[in-house]
Order: structure tokens, then sequence, then C-alpha cells
């Protein structure tokens, strides 16, 4: 291992032993206040390295990872997402657990799992990856083991990932015994010329089944209702952008090195899930009541989107993804932040019912899930209209009018539910309570600034989204 | 540079009403109505400047283009012909009546009534301008948003209802619009090696018949939903009724606007093969919308509904006269665009004070009027006789030149379209009948029109009647824009 790989290495290196100063940093007692700024500067520790080691990218670390601009797009990504969890966290979790440093371990490893896949170029690293990531979300949906569904969902999600595991490595077996490789660029040179026998297909579907699992997408979304309703709303807001974000990423480079978009008949297959879950998804949440199953079904919808732009295969369509991802965690963020702030101890903000009437209340944490959603709904000055318009673009452009079609057709119909959440809160609002102090106002204050931020930043890039893709396409050029 | 102004006067007006809100809710009504007033007279002062502009160098008055995403070749690109230019003017005008509807109606939550009410008109008047295609849908979504609020938020007991339809429907035929939009930004792209959306640029594209077929198909679910046109009215009549008074305004008077204004400016401008090719169908669906409105305005009981089917029939004109391709009809459906905005807006501001004082939108729970307000009735009669079409209003200039250019394409359609104007007769009369004449109420206490409400009613009648007697400076103005138009869809 050269210097230069060891440094292309850094933030990652940097992700891993932040756990485990937070191991030590507990084992020293320190209050938890103590950790959550420890852990925020670690998070910008890691921001910092990623864009020290910028100029030396791409490396490549036989055999298992690369480091290269893809990766660097899709581990901010993450990082971003972690780091705004983070704040949110803090109160949360001190009003609702005895313990609540050890989750910041746990978020930590998460964080390390999802961008391991970001880099990896290899079955092992994949799977090591993808194993970090899912042990310790067992962990963290069923985080407040005291309530009702947390352990259910956390259940629900340990055997259901235990069993995609399981497909996925039948499904390398099945690669290795077609290919004797576990490479995805040498997988793509043995495939290219000959076509893709029958082990090779069996392998993808099985691979299929993994990753569709992990992106909740229709037929695999059985549990991303109950799990986004029974995890901690924070721990929701990371399996929704982080953790997605790490298996998008490898399912992108994946395809990209085994050219799997020449295959028509993986496409068929690819497009028919897409297909299936943008219609599935805004069905099942049109009649929700529950905000966060309400977003759970909607974002099986949106991963549907964003296979829309994974189709083509394209740079376009690479870019066009990444810039749908950024888009869609900044606005589900945003969302899942209002949830968490107006949570209280006893339950989550899930209710329709309390958003009644909010933006009389609260105008400005109305007004930030009020643009969150006119965002997810894709309505024009907010980041999601130029998200799903360049995914549109991409769609447009290779040709594919039936996925095209069936995502304008779907949004009119996600429209209903997100325009049924804005008005109710804008509707009359009852009583109102009692406004109590905030319990810890610094933390009050910060997570307030950081769903102002977020709004600002939704509405930046919709207004103006050229830097945001002058960026991602020149990240894009390091490979 | 002054269509900047206009459009940023109302956006930074929308903040400043909401802003002001929080100190004094007095302050928000006021600064609508200035930004109103300053965009009346600046677009007043455009009307007057060009009024004989007719140069060698086109038909474009004012042309302004900045850079805005050149990533994707997107331009702020905004400008003004006479077709614009008419068509700002009606909505800066409806704007500060708008304004002066909601004064005394609008108590609640003041100040996010006005930005929204400004924020709909800046949309209203992007979409008049803009020339780059991404920008017109963009400012044909920001339009929409805001009436969704006013609908959802100020209007009557079945608003949630409404809103949703009438966000949904509009929206489902945005993103139609958006994906013919971007597929010749794609064709164009790969003939030329440009990716631009600009309009001047996209216009030549070279479509084929099928292709073409397509893409004018998206473009034309968008407006025939916004016009609307049968089948697709079904949002109007619940958006118009249960809206606020300024709300019913703005959707009669602009929003349906922007959908006959998107046919003349894209539809028959970029596609006019294959609109020729659909032409005996649109004029078809035409007359069965003025013919069905007309039937349907009769039969309603709720004031509003039946003002808003009417606007179904008097935009089945429009449908009629812009598939005709002719100049005089042409004509027709600009001052059609106008005259109606004028009329209906009046009804509804009507509809609106009536309801202010009595608080039913029934015509059955109403009745001799004219006795505790005898002013309003004949402003009431003044606007009936406009909406089926008397002459000495504008409604008979343009439905009269519809009429005579259509009847040398089609003379069936045309004779069925006249009967409309019979059924017209029947609607405006029984409303009439209904609401002033009649038994009283005794119980009923009403009072008749006050200052303000004076001088909407009045600027209004002023206007229609001016219309209907001297409608050259109009016809002026848009002889251009029209005679370019022929001249493209008449084969040489």
């Amino acid at each position: 291992m050269t210097h230069e790989q060891l440094l292309a290495m850094l933030p990652f290196m940097l992700l891993a032993s932040a756990s485990i100063i937070i191991i030590l940093m507990i084992a020293a007692r320190l209050s938890h206040f103590a950790i959550q700024v420890a852990g925020f500067l670690l998070l910008c520790l890691t921001v910092l390295a990623m864009l020290y080691v910028r100029d030396i990218l791409p490396q490549q670390i036989m055999p298992l990872f690369i480091v290269d601009g893809f990766a660097a797009l899709f581990t901010g990504v993450i990082i971003f997402s972690v780091g705004v969890v983070g704040f949110f966290s803090y109160i949360y979790f001190e009003e609702r657990e005895e313990n609540p440093k050890e989750y910041y371990i746990l978020m930590f490893l998460a964080t390390l799992g999802a961008a391991v896949l970001t880099i990896s170029r290899h079955f092992v690293s994949f799977f090591i990856g993808l194993e970090i990531l899912s042990v310790s979300l067992y962990a963290l949906i069923a985080y407040l083991r005291n309530r009702n569904n947390a352990i259910e969902a956390g259940v629900k999600y340990l055997i259901l990932a235990a069993l995609t595991s399981a497909f996925l490595l039948l499904g390398m077996a099945l690669f290795y015994m077609d290919t004797g490789q576990l490479e995805f660029n040498a997988i793509g040179e043995k495939l290219s010329g000959n076509s893709a026998g029958i082990l090779y297909k069996m392998g993808i579907a099985l691979m299929v089944v993994a990753i569709g699992f992990k992106l909740a997408l229709v037929p695999f979304h059985l549990w991303a209702a109950d799990v986004y309703q029974g995890a901690p709303s924070p721990v929701t807001s990371f399996i929704a952008t982080a953790s997605k974000a790490g298996v998008f990423a490898v399912l992108m480079r994946f395809s990209l090195a085994t050219n799997m978009q020449a295959s028509p008949f993986l496409m068929y297959v690819f497009s028919g899930i897409a297909i299936a879950s943008m219609v599935i998804g805004n069905i099942l949440a049109l009649r929700q009541q529950n905000i966060k199953r309400l977003l759970a079904y909607s974002s099986i919808a949106h991963f549907g989107y964003l296979i829309v732009a994974f189709l083509p295969g394209s740079t376009e369509g690479i870019q066009a993804s990444i810039f749908y991802l950024f888009a869609y965690s900044i606005t589900i963020l945003a969302a899942f932040g209002i949830v968490t702030m107006l949570s209280t101890r006893m339950k989550d903000a899930e209710d329709l019912n309390i958003y009644r009437g909010l933006f009389w209340r609260q105008p400005l944490m109305a007004a930030v899930l009020a643009v969150a959603l006119f965002s997810l709904a894709g309505i024009p000055l907010t980041a999601g209209f130029f998200a799903k318009f360049v995914v549109l673009m991409s769609g447009v452009h290779s040709a594919l009018w039936l996925p095209v079609i069936v995502l304008a057709a779907t949004s009119v119909i996600g429209l209903y539910y997100y325009l049924r959440i804005i008005s109710t809160l804008f509707a009359q609002s009852p009583a109102v309570e009692a406004q109590h102090k905030p319990l810890h106002p610094f933390f009050y204050f910060a997570s307030y600034a950081t769903l102002f931020a977020l709004m600002v930043l939704i509405c930046a890039l919709g207004i103006f989204p050229g830097p945001a893709m002058e960026g991602i396409r020149e990240f894009l050029m390091i490979r | 540079m002054m269509l900047v102004w206009m459009i940023s006067v109302f956006f930074i007006a929308g903040i400043a009403c909401w802003l002001a809100s929080f100190i004094n809710t007095a302050f928000c009504k006021w600064i609508a109505l200035v930004a109103a007033v300053i965009n009346f007279v600046l677009s007043c002062s455009m009307f007057y400047d060009f009024r004989n502009a007719s140069g060698g160098t086109g038909n474009w008055l004012i042309d302004y283009n900045i850079n805005w995403i050149p990533y994707f070749g997107i331009q702020f690109h905004i400008a003004l012909d006479g077709l614009s230019l008419v068509m700002l003017l009606l909505t800066s005008f409806l704007g500060v009546l708008a304004v002066l509807c909601s004064w005394t109606e609008i108590k609640e939550r003041t100040g996010f009534y006005y930005f929204n009410l400004l924020w709909t008109l800046a949309g209203i008047t992007g979409v008049f301008v803009a020339m780059d295609l991404f920008l017109f849908y963009f400012f044909w979504e920001v339009m929409i948003v805001p009436m969704y609020f006013l609908i959802a938020i100020w209007g009557d007991s079945n608003r949630r209802y409404a809103s949703y339809k009438f966000f949904i429907f509009t929206q489902a035929g945005g993103l139609l619009m958006l994906l013919s939009i971007l597929a010749m930004y794609f064709i164009n792209g790969s003939d030329t090696g440009t990716y631009t959306f600009d309009y001047f640029i996209l216009k030549n594209t070279t479509l084929s018949i099928s292709t073409g077929r397509w893409i004018m198909l998206g473009y034309l679910a968008a407006f025939v939903i916004k016009l609307p046109a049968i089948p697709f009215h079904s949002w109007l009549p619940d958006a118009h009724s249960e809206a606020p008074t300024a709300g019913s305004l703005i959707l009669a008077g602009l929003l349906l606007k922007t959908g006959a204004y998107g046919i003349i400016r894209f539809v028959i401008t970029m596609f006019p093969e294959n609109a020729a090719e659909i032409s005996q169908w649109a004029m078809l669906v035409g007359v069965i919308g003025i013919i069905y409105g007309a039937m349907l305005a009769f039969a309603q009981t709720d004031l509003k509904r039946l003002i808003a089917y009417t606007s179904v029939s008097h935009m089945g004109f429009i449908l009629l006269g812009v598939f005709t391709f002719r100049e005089m009809a042409m004509q027709g459906v600009v001052m059609q665009m106008l005259t109606h905005g004028i009329s209906t807006g009046a009804l509804f501001a009507m509809a609106g004070m009536i309801k202010e004082r009595l608080h039913t939108r029934d015509i059955n729970n109403m009745g001799g009027l004219w006795t505790g307000m005898p002013r309003m009735g004949g402003y009431a009669l003044v606007f009936a006789m406009a909406s089926l079409g008397l002459p000495m209003m504008g409604n008979f200039i343009a439905e009269f030149l519809i009429l005579i250019d259509a009847y040398e394409v089609s003379p069936a359609l045309t004779i069925i379209a006249s009967v409309g104007l019979v059924f017209a007769a029947l609607y405006s009369l029984r409303m009439m009948q209904a609401v002033f004449l009649g038994p009283i109420d005794p119980s009923s206490h009403v009072k008749d029109v006050n200052a303000r409400e004076y001088l909407i009613l009045i600027s209004l009648s002023v206007a229609i009647v001016l219309l209907g007697l001297y409608p050259q400076p109009v016809l002026d103005s848009v002889k251009e824009v029209v005679q370019s138009l022929i001249h493209k869809n008449t084969p040489a």
C-alpha cells in the first residue's frame, strides 16, 4: 500500500476510529453533550480529510476498494445526512433514553458501513459494508426498546435483512461460478463479448433481491412502513438517506462495471421494478394518516423515480441520480427533522392531527415542512423539482418513454397526499396549548437553525441548481 | 428591464406583505394595493409607449435575456409583443381590482393572503412574457401553488376538495407539457448541437408529423385543462365557487387566459401542421363546450357555479376561434380573452359582494335584491348583458369576430355555436331574474354598494363598454402578432 493509497483511505479510517473514540469517551464517563460535540467534530474532520485528499484521487486499493470522485460524492451525501441526523439526536435521545450515548457508536458504525459501500469494487467489500450497516441498524431501530413498535420493527428488519443477505451471498456464489471472479471490473471483462448465461442472470436476480430490499423497492418493500414507524425518528431519517445512498452507490458501480444497462432483459427487470415502486408506493401513501408511514411509502416511490435515472446508465443519468439523491436527502432530513422536533417524550409526532394548524402556531417549523413536502412533490422553487427535472431529462434523452410517463403520472397521484399534509398544516388550529420552555436551549436553537438552513438549501438548489450540477460533474470526472 | 420590474414588484411586495403582517395587518393591503397600482401604471405606460410601435424589426417590443442556469441552457428570457402587452394590461388591471375585492373580505391571516395573491399575479405576469420554455413552465407552476393556498385556506366550506382538484388537474397537464418541452429540447439539441430552452430557437425545430403530434398533444393537454375545454373542465366550477372573491376573479379573469395564451403562443405557432390536423376536432370540442357550458350554467342554483359554467361556455369560443386560423377570428379570440376577463371578473366580484351581505351563494335564497340595492342591480344588468353578448359591450365584438370567420371554415359548427348565444341570454336573464328581481324577502336588509365597491364596478363597466365601442387599439396592438400567426398557418 503506497502512501497515497493510505491517504485516500483517510476519511474512512477516520470514520472507523470515530466509533472507537466514542467508546473510549463513554468509558471515561463523559457527558452526552461532550460526545455529541466530539461526534460532530469527527464528522467535520472526515469532510476536511475528504477535501484534503481530493487532489490525489482516484486511487485504487487493490483489490477491494476504489476511492474516486463518484465515491466521494456519495460519501459526501452520507456524511452530510449523518451530520444533520446527529444534530437532531441530542434532544430526542436525551429526553427518552437513560443511555443515549451508545447510540453514537452504532451511528458511526452504520455510517462506516454505508461509506464502505460507496468505495467497494469487490463483492467482499460490498458484503462487509452491507453487514456493518445492517448489523448496526438492527440495534439502532430497536434502540428505544421500551416502545411497542420498536422491537417489532427491529426484529422485522433483522429477519428480512438476514434473509436477503443470504440471497446476496448465493448470488455472489453464482457470479463466482460463472466467471471465477469477485471483482466488479473483472466480472465485467469476463462477460463482455459472450452473452450473459443463466447463472449470471440468476446471480443478478438474487442480488436485486438484496439491493431492492435495502432500497425498499417494490416488491421488497414490505418492511419499510413498519420500520420507518417503529424506529426512532433520527434513525428513520438515517435509513431513508445515508443507508439507501450507500446501497444505491454500490448498485450503480456494479452496473457500470458490468455494463448492465446493455442487457435489455435486465433493463426490463429494472424498469418493471421502477414502475411498480412508483405506482405502488404512491398508491399506498394515499390514505395514510401516520406521517412516518406516509413518508415510508413516499420513499418507495422516490426510489422508483431514482431507478428511472439509473436505467440509461449514461453519465447524465449518474449525475441526475446523484443530484436526486442529494436533493431527496436534504428534503427528507428536513421533514424528519420536524417530526423529531415535534415528538414528545412518550410518542413520536406521527399522527397527522398533531400537525393541524401548525402554521399558525409555529410558522417556521410549518414552513420548513411545507417546503420539504413541496420539494418531495416536485414543485418549482424547490430542490425536488430540479431533481425530478434532471431525472425526467435523462429519461427523455434515452427515450425511456414508459417509465418517464409513469413517473409524471404517479407524481400527480403523489401530489394528493403531499397536499393533504400541507392543507392540514394550514388548517384551522385547535386551541393553542401552553408553550413550554425548551429543555436544552443550545440544541433546541441548533436544531432550529439546522432546519432553517435545510430549508434555505432546498430553495437555493431549486432556484440555482447550476453550481451543484457543475460540482457533481467535476467530481465525476475524477475516475 | 421594465418587465423584470413588473414581475419583481409583485414578488417583493408579496414578501413585504407577509413580513408587514407581523407588525400590523393593516399595512398588508396597502402594500398590495400600491404594488398592484404601480404595475397597472407601468403596463399602461408601456401600452402608451408602444401604441404605434409597428416597426420592421419584428413584433417584439421588449426583449430581455440573461443566463439563469447555463448548465442546461436555461435563460431568463422575457419578451413582449402586442399579445403579451394586452394580457399584461388585463393582468395588472384585474390585479388592482383583486386587491380591492379582498379589502374587507379577508379578516384572517391577511399577510399570508396578500402574499399568495401577489405571487399568483407574479406567476401570471411571468407566464405572459416568458420566452424560455423552462421559464414558462416555472412561472406556470409558480402561479398554481399560491392559488392553491388561496382556495385551500380562505375558500368556502368545500375548499379542500376544490383545491386538491384544481392543483392535481393543472399539475397533471403541466407535467405532460414538461415532457413535451424536454422532448423538443433534446430533438433540437441533437439536430443543432446547442441545447437550449429558448422559444425562438425551439420554434424552428423541424419535427416529423408524427413526433410533432405527440409533442403538441403534451402542450395541448396543459392548455386545454387550464382553458378549460370539455371534458377537462370539471375542476373549474369547484375551484371557482370555493375560492374567495379575489381568487375567483383571478381564476376566471386571468388563469383561464393563460391556457388560451398558451395555445396561441405555443401550440399553433410551434406546430402549425399538427394544429391544422386537429383543427376540426378542436373546433368541435369548442362548440360542444359552448353549448354544454351554457346548459349547465342554466341549471345551476349556486351563483358562483353558474358564473363558472358560463366561463366554460365562453372559453369554447376561444377554442373555436383559434383553430380557424383566420385573422379576424384570431383578433376576436384576443378580444374574447380580455372581455371575458372583465365581464366574468365583474360577475364574480358581484357574487362576492352579495355573499358578503347575504352569506349565501344559493340563488333560491335570493330575490328582489334590486329594491335593497338598485345600484348594484344596475351594474349586474350591465355585466349580464355583456355576458350574453349584447352589442356595445366588448363581448359582442369578440364573439362576432369569431363567428364571422368560423362561418367560412365550418358553417355547421358556427350555426350551432350561435345557438349558444341564445343559451347565453337564457342563463344571464335567469340569473338576473332570480337574484335581483322577483319577490322580496322582507327579513333581508341589505346595504347598497359602498365607495370601494363602486370604484370596482365603475372601472369594470367603463372598461367593458370602452372595449365594445372602440376596440381598435387592442386590435391594432395584436395585429402583427396575429398576422404572423396566420401567415405561418396558411400554406403558401
